[in-house]
């Protein structure tokens, strides 16, 4: 393949952006970005409802994955016992509606482990985050190994925006994007708007803000530090937990060993991205995980003239490295969005340092 | 010379005590495990069985007790690679990428270098593996230096990459012909062959080297003083006239090196690199430093019990039908115990004696703040 | 000061003991303020005054005594327990959190709610600047707390009391970090609070503004109640020798000087911070050997940046330092300690030491590479204990043992390690940056001994010290550093106190009756700018 320069690279780079800005408008491909930035959107807002308190977690992976697993065995279990008609709204049965509460569970019980130790024991953070991700793997695949699954709950369905909106010219696309997605995924713009507001307007926001920042100052104005922080640990927990239920339950309708493929990771990245604010760590996890739909798009619609044959020049040499390009770009873009943006991103100035109560200074 | 040994079992004890808590809970999870495995039967004796296979396994024969040495092999470097970056200061979570990078090195030079005596073969294999791995962690090391950019999140994100990278460039480009598998060429001499008719082979003797450098590379040299007093106060070293930038780069290469060095082992003891090559040494590794207290003897006694485990492993599924994986979760309880050792301190108000770094370092550093130096 | 007449006394504390191991901090101490008093409560560092508002405050509580308000018993269990009770601290070190609002920042803990789950602001932002306009200013609630001047955040803790409705209210050195024009502003503050009928507990241990300010002053020494005054009865040396318990000891002798060439040269140089303001505006002056050049000024002057580019921590963007007559621009630390350049930093424990590793390595931390703790890049172990056995006895470093971790040590004796680590070389030139920090009065003695020595010896030394007292008692001359600029240097021992006093804090000018920036609203009276001086 030759390698071209100068202006036959640029007329490729532009015939690129092009075939990305008609991929977007045309909406089909929208909604699967919005489904692959869930569950990094959840787990970024685990990770801002973490370090706003002051905790680092990095555990954001393993939460998911053990909740994911739950989710998958509660619903199945369920779906054995109880067999149900999906019903014509999401598909909702009581299997996966039990999943769900289930994995919200399992992501606060995890939680509660990683809030323990990084809270009232005050061992390392990142430690307390790897730990829960290796026992989080081990468990799940250990327990993989042993009841093999024979059957799945099925999935939610995805909602079926009306006509009238989709076909809307210039603007369609955003509702195609944000509706025709299932119940979690169209959850997460809720969620996101609700805590952006809770965390800059509400009292209990304002007291998380403190105590990420300056802890000996909320303490002696009376506020109980350790209880806070534990809390939202807690509460970050039930959106990882709603991320592992996401994956086995509304994605795909099986379990695979390490599913989650670093995903927590990417969710930090997106966190970081946006200054640790909901709405911001909601974009980042959208421009990420876009990434990684242009190669569905570009396997579902291909793009035309050069464009196209060049890509499928590589496609053909290199069937798997190019498989694997797309695979990796949201890898690639957070590494450079780290490098590139961390030394202006300012975090929460307590991040990571356990809180301890002097008795008397 | 008590005192020394007497520090010595202090700094065990904990360690020690978290093995033995968490392989009670694991046989909880063993008995579980009958109950829900395909026998579906309550044994309160099964974990007994389970671990008597697992010893006979890894001690019971002289192959056993060489498969443990086999097994430790890579756990030492990959211990290595992780322990030293925590005298650092560093997580160094990307073990896994610098393994395979180092794998895939050690195969791709192996193949170029088949023809060429063992003397010669091997050793260049190696150190490819090893230059391989250092640039795996060359890559975080200098974004964390210069940018900031916590290597926990960036090796996690490489190991991935690398992952991905090497698959797709086995499958695609260097691809052997005539396998049923993508698997690169025969790397003939480079070969780790097993000594007589045991699974021994030379690279033990290059992990075992390792261990007495490491140890008088961090406490007798100039240079293991600054990686530890990087490793400890970064701010007071570059006042004192360090420069803990080239430290951070310095270290993570090193962890790399360590590391790659263990994936080159692993393929050459297999004779080329597999496009789909799964292992948990990376991990493992995590495991051996924590375990290890980051100290290179520490890491060689966590190696080998790690070791132990993983080859005592295969027979105690045979045996008591107790999947492998439930090493993995004892690991993870394991380290468990381990994070919380600080309570069973306070309660103990246990000491190590001695220069009091042997505690694990706190490595937490936000994500944003900027190496200066 | 206000004319108080006799109502009952609003607070009482009465035979407050607090043991901690080793110290008895509080014992049995007694203490009344009345409503609408301004109480003063003097002591040493060290003496229990903190302790013992820490008991008020609900932040440590007493083995024996009792707290009574307004005649009623109390208990209280925390601080928020203190709050509802009607007290409030302003901390030493302020307790306010840098980048949410003052708004934010006084909301917090006491928060006014539209609902049950949102802010009003729009509630707080108006009550606060109601009760900034009845004490005599005007405060933004929007602007970012690390937006303000040290003056203007201290008021913003005052309102955090305020507004929570505290009568008694316990001021701990809330004129530490302010400069004499500040001082005068917040003590009209003060007047005005106590006219209102709220009570005002005074820590400190300058003794002319307890003189000035204060209605009654308690003096603790050890721990204990040595006397209670009120100004008219009593006057400095008085209240000096109940502090300390006897007559007040002289300052080190320091002898004369002898100064020969300059070894440290600043010409010119400029200097930006993190954020990247300049703020050293063309700094020129020069320390020759022999001499101690102090560096006087009010701390964020830029005296860190300018500390931190001699000694290479931080680039220049203009101008040069030279040591011993080599251009030392671009120079990396390392490289101008070999050339002679000693430095004690600011912060002992965060800049000067590794605390977990034994002091014999911290004794090393700067020489460790080279001969004879190094050879190659093979460590000498037993040269470096020998050195550090010597060092430890020659210093007066108190410690069982030279191996054990420096975090152990007091924090004079850290200071004496770095100390020892420095002096010990043979020095062209040193940088002493807050040196006597925190330390207690025979380290402080033991460092300034030290210092002298090494003059004599022919360093030239560089003082930075936010102590006035320490800049007097050492400088042979005496520079003030204001806004980025040296805008003074006269001779050390001829100096007066007053007169340096003023200048750190208006830059030479006169101020006649124009209030330097960050202050707004009707001056009650002419700033007062007669410091009273005198030692403490």
């Amino acid at each position: 393949m030759d390698v071209l320069f100068d202006i036959p690279i640029l007329g490729l780079l532009l015939q690129f952006l092009s075939y990305l800005v008609q991929v977007i408008v045309s909406g089909h491909i929208t909604p699967i970005i919005l489904g692959l930035a869930t569950p990094i959107a959840l787990g970024a807002l685990c990770g801002v409802l973490n370090e706003r308190s002051g905790v680092v977690n990095i555990g954001i992976e393993g939460m998911m994955l053990f909740s994911a697993y739950v989710a998958f065995m509660v619903a199945l279990f369920v779906h054995q016992a109880f067999p149900a008609e999906p019903s014509p709204l999401f598909g909702v049965t009581p299997a996966l509606v039990l999943g769900v509460i289930a994995a919200i569970a399992a992501g606060v019980l995890i939680s509660l482990l990683h809030a323990w130790l990084s809270i009232s024991v005050r061992a390392d953070q990142i430690i307390s985050g790897t730990i829960i991700n290796i026992t989080a793997l081990g468990l799940t695949s250990y327990l993989n190994r042993l009841i093999k699954p024979f059957d799945s709950a099925g999935t939610f369905q995805s909602f079926r925006p009306p006509a009238g909106l989709v076909n809307l010219p210039g603007i369609g696309w955003l509702f195609e994007m944000f509706t025709a997605v299932g119940p979690i995924a169209m959850s997460v713009i809720v969620l996101v708007l609700i805590t952006q507001i809770m965390l800059f307007r509400s009292r209990w926001g304002l007291r998380t803000r403190a105590v990420g920042e300056h802890p000996k100052a909320a303490d002696t104005v009376g506020i109980n530090v350790i209880r806070l922080r534990y809390r939202n640990v807690l509460i970050g927990g039930m959106f990882a937990g709603l991320a592992g239920a996401y994956l086995t339950l509304e994605a795909t309708g099986s379990f695979q060993n390490n599913m989650t493929a670093g995903r927590g990771f990417i969710a930090l990245a997106a966190m970081i991205f946006g200054r640790w604010a909901p709405v911001g760590a909601f974009a980042g996890a959208l421009l990420f995980m876009g990434s990684q739909a242009i190669g569905v798009a570009i396997r579902l619609a291909p793009p035309s003239g050069n464009l196209g044959t060049f890509l499928a020049g590589i496609q053909q040499a290199y069937p798997s490295i190019y498989n694997n390009f797309f695979t990796g770009l949201p890898y690639l873009l957070t590494i450079i969005v780290l490098a590139g943006v961390v030394g202006r991103s300012i975090a929460p100035a307590a991040d990571g340092q356990p809180y301890e109560k002097e008795s008397a200074t | 010379m008590m005192a020394r040994l007497r520090s010595y079992a202090g700094f065990m004890v904990v360690p020690a005590l978290s093995i033995l808590l968490a392989l009670l809970v694991a046989s909880v999870l063993i008995i579980a495990s009958g109950l829900i495995g395909e026998e579906k039967r309550l044994n309160l004796l099964l974990p007994l069985v389970a671990y008597r296979s697992l010893l006979v396994g890894a001690f019971g024969s002289f192959k056993g007790i060489a498969n443990m040495i086999v097994a430790a092999t890579p756990l030492m470097l990959t211990g290595l690679a992780v322990g030293v970056g925590l005298k650092a200061g560093l997580f160094n979570i990307g073990a896994t990428g610098q393994v395979l990078l180092g794998g895939f090195a050690a195969a791709l030079i192996g193949t170029q270098v088949a023809g060429a005596p063992i003397w010669i073969a091997l050793p260049v294999a190696m150190l490819g593996g090893m230059l391989a791995g250092a640039l795996a962690g060359f890559i975080p090391g200098f974004l964390k230096a210069f940018t900031g950019a916590h290597e926990v999140v960036t090796t996690i994100m490489l190991n991935a990459l690398v992952q991905l990278t090497v698959s797709g460039l086995v499958n695609d480009v260097f691809r052997a012909p005539g396998f049923s598998f993508a698997r690169t060429a025969p790397v003939g001499n480079a070969e780790l062959t097993g000594v007589g008719n045991t699974t021994l082979h030379l690279g033990v003797l290059f992990a075992l080297v390792c261990i007495p450098i490491s140890y008088w590379l961090l406490w007798r040299t100039t240079v293991g003083f600054e990686i530890r007093a990087v490793g400890s106060n970064p701010t007071a070293a570059r006042y004192a006239g360090m420069n803990p930038r080239r430290m951070i780069i310095f270290t993570m290469s090193l962890c790399g090196a360590f590391a790659g060095l263990g994936g080159a082992v692993e393929i050459l003891r297999l004779g080329y690199y597999p496009a789909v090559f799964g292992t948990s040494i990376g991990f493992d590794g995590i495991t051996v430093a924590l375990l290890g207290r980051s100290n290179p003897v520490g890491i060689l006694l966590a190696a080998l019990l790690l070791g132990a485990m993983r080859a005592g492993a295969p027979l105690m599924q045979i045996q008591a039908r107790v999947p492998v994986e439930i090493i993995d979760v004892i690991q993870g309880v394991i380290l468990i115990f381990l994070a919380a050792e600080v309570v069973v301190r306070q309660i103990f108000r246990l000491r190590s004696a001695g220069t009091g770094t042997g505690e694990l370092q706190t490595i937490t550093r936000s994500y944003g703040e900027k190496v200066v130096g | 000061m206000s004319v108080a007449p006799s109502p009952p006394a609003r607070l009482q504390m009465r035979g407050i003991t607090k043991r901690f191991p080793g110290v008895v901090a509080n014992n049995h101490i007694d203490l009344d303020v009345k409503a609408g008093e301004i109480h003063a409560l003097l002591g040493e560092n060290g003496a229990g005054k903190t302790t013992l508002m820490n008991v008020l405050f609900g932040l440590a509580h007493p083995d024996e005594g009792e707290i009574l308000i307004d005649g009623n018993p109390v208990q209280i269990a925390d601080p928020a327990d203190a709050i509802a009770r009607g007290i409030g601290m302003v901390h030493q070190h302020f307790m306010l959190i840098p980048v949410l609002t003052v708004a934010e920042n006084i909301l917090l803990g006491a928060e006014t709610m539209a609902n049950p789950i949102f802010l009003d602001r729009n509630e707080a932002r108006r009550r606060i600047i109601e009760l900034g306009k009845r004490f005599g200013f005007e405060i933004d609630p929007d602007a970012r707390v690390e937006t303000l001047s040290v003056g203007w955040q201290q008021r913003v803790e005052i309102l955090k009391a305020l507004y929570r409705q505290a009568r008694i209210l316990v001021l701990d050195e809330p004129t530490a970090v302010l400069t004499p024009q500040e001082t005068v502003e917040v003590f009209a503050v003060f007047r005005r609070l106590a006219a209102e009928g709220h009570s005002l507990i005074f820590i400190s241990h300058k003794l002319y503004e307890v003189l000035e300010i204060a209605d009654r002053i308690t003096v603790i020494r050890r721990g204990e109640v040595v006397g209670t005054r009120q100004p008219a009865q009593t006057n400095e040396d008085d209240l000096a020798e109940l502090m300390v318990g006897r007559q007040v000891k002289l300052a080190v002798d320091r002898g004369k000087s002898h100064p020969a060439e300059p070894v440290l040269t600043v010409e010119n140089l400029r200097v930006k911070s993190d954020r990247g303001q300049e703020v050293v505006r063309g700094v020129n002056f020069n320390v020759r050997a022999g001499e101690i050049l102090g560096i006087a000024g009010v701390a964020g002057n830029g005296q860190d940046e300018l500390v931190e580019a001699i000694t290479g921590l931080r680039r220049s963007t203009g101008g040069a330092v030279h040591l011993a007559g080599e251009n030392i621009a671009g120079w990396p630390v390392r490289q101008r300690r070999e050339h002679g350049l000693g430095y004690v930093p600011g912060d002992r424990q965060k800049y000067g030491l590794v605390l977990g590793f034994p002091i014999s390595d911290n004794l090393v931390l700067t020489q460790y590479y080279s001969s004879p703790f190094a050879r190659g890049i093979q460590r000498e172990d037993a040269a470096i204990e020998q050195w550090a056995r010597k060092t430890i006895e020659e210093f007066d470093i108190r410690t069982p043992s030279w191996s054990v971790p420096a975090g152990t040590l007091s924090g004079g004796n850290q200071q004496k390690v770095i100390v020892a680590r420095e002096f010990s070389r043979d020095l062209k030139a040193l940088v002493l940056d807050q040196p006597t920090r925190g330390l207690d009065v025979g380290s402080i003695e033991f460092i300034h001994k030290q210092a002298i020595r090494k003059r004599d010896a022919g360093t030239g030394i560089l003082l930075v010290s936010a102590e006035l007292d320490e800049i007097l008692e050492l400088s042979d001359r005496i520079a003030v550093m204001y806004r980025g600029e040296i805008v003074a240097l006269v001779d050390g021992p001829t100096a007066n106190k007053e007169e340096i006093g003023l200048i750190m804090a208006t830059g030479g000018r006169a101020p006649a009756k124009e209030l330097p920036t960050g202050t707004s609203g009707p001056a009650a009276e002419p700033p007062d700018t007669s410091v009273r001086g005198g030692t403490s």
